[in-house]
């Protein structure tokens, strides 16, 4: 006789088809065109990355489109210790929230290429080859140590 | 404007632990046999639990029949790809003979209340609530 039964497997597994609605695909878009585009609301100033149908603080329509820079500042980061399978690298590897130059909201990427992470840290994109690129934030590799002095914590507080 | 769309998969690998109750009724299924316990008011319960409703801690094992009663039912028309059937079945709350309890599991078909179904088992079984294919109508 085998053995008893003491666990079972029980995957829970949901396929979505995601949508990414008007102002993201247009977003994406331009990712796959090496441009990096935001909203700016009318009445705060606030440009917002990816840039959304409405403020989310005034409620109005944004329909002012501005580029912000490929290179940005380190508001607050991760390092990741802990292997997962969807995990883009071997650990350790570092997670950024980095506030790119022209845009008030931090995008979520990848920081590689430096010994550590710092808030205030200046980086900038390091891109996938023009052939590869495609509409994902994925067109963007990592980011990278850009060799700039650091900025100081009062200028990235309010956006963290 | 296009918009753009991508698939997107949320998926959890979970692995449980059976506990001693539910091991060995999933270790039965394996060998072709379904057990349920007693509960301390003398009811079989099919699956078998290790606590009652009333958090009393269950006895004895019982084996039950392969044949029962369904209970109630759900039809499915169209089942999807994790379905224990690709073709239209119900799910139902089968009590089994000797069994105080309803099971759930999947009936090949249409069914109603009332009716008489037979375990149908998979040939190569390793000890899962799927190893009993599906039900099947008797009358």
């Amino acid at each position: 006789m085998s053995d008893p039964v003491t666990v079972f497997q029980a995957p829970i597994r949901l396929d979505y088809t995601i949508s990414a609605g008007r102002h993201l695909s247009h977003y994406l878009r331009a990712i796959a065109d090496k441009r990096i585009v935001g909203g700016r609301c009318t009445q705060c100033k606030k440009v917002y990355l990816p840039q959304r149908g409405a403020c989310p603080t005034c409620g109005i329509p944004v329909e002012d489109e501005v580029q912000v820079q490929d290179t940005g500042t380190v508001t607050t980061f991760c390092v990741i210790r802990i292997p997962f399978e969807a995990a883009p690298f071997p650990p350790p590897y570092t997670a950024i929230a980095v506030l790119l130059d022209g845009a008030d909201m931090p995008i979520f990427h990848l920081l590689r290429g430096a010994e550590e992470a710092r808030m205030g840290m200046r980086v900038k994109a390091v891109w996938v080859p023009d052939e590869e690129l495609a509409p994902t934030l994925s067109s963007i590799r990592w980011f990278e140590p850009s060799g700039e002095p650091d900025v100081a914590f009062e200028q990235i507080a309010s956006h963290l | 404007m296009d918009v753009l769309s991508a698939p997107y998969v949320l998926e959890y690998t979970y692995q449980r632990s059976t506990g001693p109750v539910v091991g060995r009724f999933l270790t039965g299924l394996r060998e072709k046999r379904i057990e349920g316990v007693r509960a301390i008011d003398g009811r079989v319960l099919v699956p078998p639990r290790e606590y009652d409703e009333d958090g009393e801690a269950t006895g004895d094992f019982v084996e039950v029949g392969q044949e029962g009663v369904v209970v109630t039912w759900a039809r499915v028309e169209a089942p999807k790809r994790f379905h224990p059937l690709q073709t239209p079945f119900s799910w139902a709350l089968i009590r089994l003979d000797g069994a105080d309890t309803a099971l759930l599991h999947a009936v090949d078909g249409t069914v109603k209340t009332g009716d008489r179904v037979r375990a149908r088992w998979k040939d190569e079984r390793i000890g899962s609530i799927r190893d009993i294919e599906c039900f099947e109508v008797t009358r």
